[in-house]
């Protein structure tokens, strides 16, 4: 892997090989957090003795008490509002949103309170808080436990969205997350946690500095270069895009793959460079298709300059479905190496 | 009561009141002859709060500014008794940009970090960011709370009862406020809601429940006193319904042809009843009367005119402030 950030160590160049699951790396940025900040508390479902229904508050109460890891009731609107009260007296709460697909119950203290405060007064008050959440199928969750839905919170404006795919980010981001004087939507991907209890993927365990460092919120990694296709994604389809990128390297096809990190802000400028070396598009989100992250990223190529494209852009994406319960079925519509392999082969040819 | 705090009431609810008539003056003066919502020097909705000024009054002079308090979609009476910057919250109603957000607030989204003063115009949802005010101020070890505001329409929704629950599970300092002015827009209490008293829910989550008839401002006064100082002393919220009124509609513009008490809301307006009050107990003459309506005039006017002179946002700012 190659990093394009200057404020942080790459993996590969850092002096620790020490590896961690990304949810360890996570709960590690949370803990030096909470240390380094007395105003860092930790507040959502089950994040007490239990750690976090996906581990990513696993110890923190032993360390540092019921004061500042605080198991709520199930009541999102009541605590995520409490955490936007305490964030505006300059507390900087870290919440925990279970799963994503849960914001049903509580988007307004979302997006019309914590992301629009500080726009409605002028600048005059701050917000620094942090919306965890866990995203992602593959698991046979059924529809109401799958989605990914960052498209959403990116579409609605006044909250950072942020989107690791590997411990080393994970940490990097939860860090620059806390220390942001904005909110910060944080999305973590439950198969690439390195739960023992899900299948998970390979890289979900990796390097990771031991010491603290912040990966720049809004600033996409190039990930593996390659002169032929970008295929620009982010999350767990950075891993199977990778997959592909390997196995299509061997048949003479170079994927230039780039994790975005970010949906908001978008790093346009990172997708323009790549798509400007490749002249060929692949967008691939385990978001839904439609009016979503995938034709953002492509409109914001074209809106630069259409002559960028040697090629039609594609998409791999969910298509406008709930997703199934049955395997064969959540398979079909996740965005899998098959799907992506077969759509860069496309691109190639045209 | 002492005839100084009674005097304190009565001269905050004149205040409120010459505020209110001045901002219908305003919103109205270039709406004719037809009415267009969007013209204007004040254009957008206006809910203003006259006849609900004894809420405001009697639960703010238990508060400092180092208190917080989160008000609703109607919030001029509670921002103005909790002692917010009158000037640049006339400009900030004017869409200016002196106003208190620069002009990307509006009057239902009123922020002012000096008096943790904030309001939202999302039915009940100004409840649960006060739980974390008030989890902050108690973390820092203070004595400060926080008042919540709500309509009696809101307390039919979800939020409502999370938020009672988890101050009361948490014991967090706060006060909830329940202004019952028997309307949900066009809807009346008795089709919105199961129980005579919204006080009666308080029980559902073992905490104090009190209803204030008449719009009674000294007994709005008595009442929240006591769930301050039980909120400051560390022993949890309090639930407080006061049966207000709203004087006038909805929102301005509304016609209130569904409103079968029209006619005798102005018999129950509580600012003339309080004044009549006061001066039958010798507390209030015509010269205090007087003052009191000339102060307020003074206050009022001059935050009008402030408001008034203050430029337009540039449109080129639009975009700014949507992060720090």
């Amino acid at each position: 892997m190659t990093s394009t950030d200057t404020s942080s160590p790459a993996p590969s160049a850092a002096p620790s090989q020490r590896k961690l699951s990304t949810a360890k790396a996570m709960v590690e940025a949370v803990a030096a957090e909470m240390a380094r900040d007395p105003n860092v508390f930790v507040m959502g479902e089950d994040i007490g003795a239990y750690g976090g229904i996906f581990s990513s508050t696993t110890g923190l109460l032993d360390t540092f008490g019921p004061e500042r890891v605080m198991d709520t009731p199930i009541s999102e609107t009541a605590f995520i509002g409490a955490a936007v009260g305490a964030a505006v007296e300059g507390l900087r709460p870290v919440v925990e949103l279970m799963f994503v697909d849960f914001f049903g119950v509580c988007m307004d203290q979302i997006y019309n309170h914590m992301a629009k405060i500080h726009f409605e007064s002028g600048g005059n008050v701050t917000v620094p808080m942090v919306l965890t959440t866990a995203v992602g199928g593959g698991y046979s969750d059924g529809a109401q436990h799958s989605q990914c839905l960052w498209g959403t919170f990116a579409h609605l404006p006044g909250m950072k969205v942020v989107v690791p795919s590997n411990p080393h980010d994970a940490k990097g981001l939860m860090t620059a997350a806390i220390r942001d004087d904005n909110p910060v939507v944080y999305m973590f991907h439950k198969g690439l946690l390195g739960l023992p209890w899900m299948a998970r993927n390979p890289r979900a365990v990796g390097p990771v500095p031991e010491e603290d460092y912040e990966v720049p919120i809004g600033r996409a990694d190039i990930v593996r270069p390659g002169r032929d296709v970008s295929v620009v994604t982010l999350s767990l389809s950075v891993h199977h895009a990778l997959d592909v990128a390997d196995e299509l390297s061997g048949h003479g096809v170079e994927c230039e793959v780039v994790d975005l990190r970010a949906l908001v802000p978008l790093d346009t400028d990172t997708i323009l460079e790549s798509v400007g070396r490749t002249g060929r598009l692949l967008v691939v989100d385990e978001d839904y298709l439609s009016f979503g992250l995938s034709g953002e990223v492509i409109a914001r190529v074209v809106e630069r300059d259409p002559g960028l494209l040697h090629a039609p852009a594609r998409r791999v994406a969910v298509p406008d479905v709930p997703i199934p319960y049955a395997r064969s079925l959540e398979y079909a519509v996740l965005p899998t190496r098959s799907r992506i392999r077969d759509a860069v082969l496309e691109l190639v040819d045209a | 009561m002492e005839p100084r705090e009674q005097r304190d009431l009565y001269r905050m609810m004149v205040l409120i009141r010459t505020f209110e008539e001045a901002i219908l003056r305003e919103y109205h003066a270039d709406k004719k002859p037809a009415f267009d919502i969007g013209a204007g020097m004040i254009p957008g909705e206006m809910h203003l709060s006259a006849g609900q000024e004894p809420v405001a009054a009697g639960v703010c002079a238990h508060l400092t500014t180092e208190d917080a308090v989160t008000a609703t979609h109607r919030p001029h009476h509670f921002a103005i008794a909790h002692g917010i910057d009158l000037p640049r919250m006339a400009a900030e109603i004017f869409g200016r940009v002196d106003g208190l957000g620069k002009g990307r607030g509006g009057h239902m989204h009123l922020f002012d970090p000096a008096t943790h003063f904030s309001c939202s115009g999302i039915i009940a949802e100004g409840y649960p960011p006060a739980l974390g005010q008030a989890l902050a101020f108690r973390r820092r070890g203070t004595d400060r709370i926080a008042v919540a505001v709500t309509g009696e329409g809101a307390a039919n929704q979800g939020a409502f009862h999370e938020s009672l629950n988890l101050a009361a599970l948490w014991r967090l300092p706060v006060v909830f406020v329940v202004e019952d002015n028997d309307w949900g827009i066009s809807v009346p209490r008795s089709a919105s809601t199961c129980v005579p008293s919204n006080a009666e829910r308080a029980a559902a989550y073992g905490i104090p429940g009190v209803r204030i008839e008449d719009n009674d401002v000294e007994a709005v006064h008595e009442a929240a006193g006591a769930a301050v100082a039980r909120a400051r002393a560390g022993e949890g919220p309090t639930l407080i319904e006061v049966h207000t009124l709203r004087l006038w509609g909805h929102f301005e513009g509304d016609a209130q042809g569904y409103r079968s008490d029209v006619d005798a809301v102005l018999g129950r307006d509580p600012l003339p009843a309080y004044e009549t009050t006061l001066r039958e107990a010798g507390v209030l003459d015509d010269d205090a009367v007087e003052k009191a309506r000339h102060d307020a005039d003074d206050r009022v006017e001059s935050a009008i005119a402030f408001a008034r002179q203050s430029a337009e946002p540039a449109p080129e700012s639009a975009l700014d402030h949507v992060f720090a």
